[in-house]
């Protein structure tokens, strides 16, 4: 079976002022159909160029310089802005933004942003005009009754203020599924929110992937989220996969020196705080070997000679290492 | 009632505005039946000319025996109407513009905002002053005049905001959804730039009033025998000081028109932009 999801070797570069910025170098993930793959890295990895990358809403400045994103066998990069409108975005990808707080238009009723959503990207049902977004509030109803947004018909009819963080990121997960879409992405969407309602909506997220038969990506820099929530891990550092397989294979066993470093630094784990010392390397300037080697403890001269290759642990996972290969 | 309208209740002069402005928009609609004389638009009474004002002629009369009761009242249609085809042509030009140079970013951004940056480094009287004299002096020309100098200001603004707003994550969650341009700029983005617009021309309202009475006093706007209050200041020139009250009533007609839409776009934009406070 192919997968949902597939990224190969995906390199994406931002022109700055002081020259190519080379984001993502050589990104690759695979998202198995009605599994949740995470994808863990620290703040300026990638992380959201990525996402981007994939939704094809980079900013004018990014260039996509290689690679290929495979979605239900097709190629994404090779589909124009208007294909991208009309037949992929919210009708077989939904989206969920980071911050529910900024994500909707304020001006707007809740229901108006999100019956917008369906009238254009709604498969066709066969209804027309009145019909048609009857059968779509019906619908919208549904999904926040199935939210646990309370009064979900009122809902509709009211602001984005006057719903709490909690609330309007339920209300951001039904606006997604809308369109009953196969592939969700969902962009940090726990991080602007507080412990608590953040276990909630994982609860949710867990069960909607079963209930509706989706496959979500999730991006996060947050592994006790991942250890929740994910079946699969992909761990990115400086644009570059360095870990990637099953999440409790890596959890039990992680074998990237980055990784290990990343768990070490988790308030779960940790016993004192250590952190990882040095930061990501400027994309402006890559060094030409491995590109942790810098904080890299176990780091020899081969590490900072060339890019590491590609190899597979004991652990069954893929990294990106020499010490295994 | 919404809470933005009990917010302008509170502000006294702002009501004030609001009172004044529609004073002048039912005076302009219902002018003509107002009026005491409406023939005294065109007609003229040499017996009866440069009288003081009186119980007959509150005003007094002008230099052709017309009365200025009568021309005040009938003027403001025609004021207002300049005021509202300048302000909404702007409008039309202006927005529009703003809003693809706020979203498209690049080259034609550039060319769009260089361009209104030239236009607001001369001041609108001159620049209208010009144009006006190019084209025969005419109310039509001296409108197109007054358009073509005011979107800039409007562009500007929408620019501003658009700026803003392309780069907050609903557009970026709109995008991600599958909106195109067009939607996210006319559908998502205006709705939010609009209120700095209206206030910008509750104001342009105002000013537009009295940049068309200068055009009309300097010959370049309404002609003879229209009851234009630019116009009729002038014409009043000659028979100054003795006929005080030929310039005086028109010239207080526009003082309070053009008061009454500052004070209500004030009052506005203390609303819309609470971080900006009236020095007062």
């Amino acid at each position: 079976m192919i997968p949902v999801l597939s990224v190969r070797g995906l390199k994406v570069s931002i022109r700055t002022d002081e020259g190519r910025a080379e984001i993502l170098d050589d990104i690759g993930l695979t998202l198995e159909r009605g599994r949740i793959l995470g994808v863990v890295g620290e703040s300026g990895c990638g992380k959201s160029t990525l996402i981007r990358s994939i939704m094809g809403i980079l900013p004018r400045a990014a260039t996509v310089d290689g690679g290929e994103v495979w979605f239900e066998g097709e190629n994404l990069l090779a589909f124009s802005e208007a294909e991208l409108n009309d037949g992929v975005r919210s009708s077989r990808i939904g989206f969920i933004p980071q911050d529910p707080l900024l994500a909707l238009n304020p001006v707007f009723k809740v229901g108006t942003q999100m019956l917008e959503i369906m009238r254009w990207h709604a498969p066709p049902d066969g209804l027309r005009g009145a019909a048609r977004q009857r059968a779509h509030v019906g619908r919208l109803v549904g999904l926040l009754k199935r939210m646990q947004v309370p009064d979900p018909e009122t809902a509709l009819e009211r602001y984005p203020h006057q719903f709490s963080g909690g609330q309007r990121q339920r209300l951001l997960i039904a606006a997604a599924l809308a369109c009953a879409p196969g592939l969700v992405i969902a962009d940090e969407p726990t991080t602007a929110l507080d412990v608590t309602t953040q276990h909630q909506i994982l609860l949710l997220l867990r069960e909607l992937v079963a209930e509706f038969g989706i496959s979500l990506l999730f991006v996060t820099h947050d592994f006790g989220v991942v250890a929740e929530l994910c079946d699969d891990l992909c761990v990115i550092y400086a644009g570059q996969t360095v870990e990637a397989g099953p999440v409790q294979a890596i959890l039990d066993a992680p074998s990237h020196p980055y990784t290990r470093a990343l768990l070490a630094c988790h308030p779960d784990r940790a016993t004192t705080f250590l952190g990882i010392p040095g930061s990501v390397p400027s994309p402006l300037a890559r060094p030409p070997g491995c590109l942790f080697a810098p904080r890299c403890g176990d780091a020899r001269a081969l590490c900072l000679a060339a890019r590491p290759p590609q190899g597979q642990a004991r652990s069954g996972a893929e990294v990106r290492c020499v010490q295994f290969t | 009632m919404s809470p933005i309208f009990r917010k302008l209740a509170r502000d006294l002069p702002a009501m004030l505005g609001l009172a004044i402005v529609v004073f002048v928009l039912l005076i302009a609609i219902f002018g003509p039946l107002l009026a005491p004389y409406p023939e005294d638009a065109a007609a003229s009474h040499l017996a009866r000319r440069l009288k003081p004002p009186s119980a007959a002629f509150p005003f007094g009369t002008d230099n052709l025996g017309r009365d200025i009761f009568s021309r005040v009242i009938l003027g403001a249609r025609g004021a207002l109407s300049i005021a509202l085809t300048v302000v909404s042509t702007a409008m039309l030009i202006g927005v529009p513009l703003g809003l693809i140079a706020g979203y498209r970013g690049g080259w034609l951004s550039e060319g769009i905002m260089r361009v209104t940056d030239v236009v607001l480094a001369i001041p609108q009287l001159i620049l209208a002053l010009a144009l006006a004299q190019l084209m025969s002096p005419s109310l039509e020309s001296a409108m197109l005049a007054l358009s073509l100098t005011y979107w800039p200001y409007f562009t500007r603004i929408v620019y501003a905001e658009t700026r803003r707003l392309s780069s907050s994550l609903f557009v970026d969650a709109l995008r991600g959804i599958g909106a195109g341009s067009g939607r996210i700029v006319f559908l998502h983005i205006l709705p939010n730039a609009l209120s700095p617009v209206i206030v910008r021309a509750t104001i342009g309202l105002g000013f537009t009033i009295l940049v068309a009475a200068v055009l009309g006093f300097l010959g370049m706007g309404a002609t003879p025998p229209a009851p234009d209050w630019g116009l009729a200041i002038a014409e009043s020139r000659t028979y100054l000081p003795r006929a005080w009250w030929y310039a005086t009533f028109p010239g207080l007609a526009i003082l309070i028109t053009v008061m009454g839409f500052n004070l209500l776009g004030d009052g506005l934009r203390d609303i819309v932009d609470p971080r900006i406070r009236r020095s007062r």
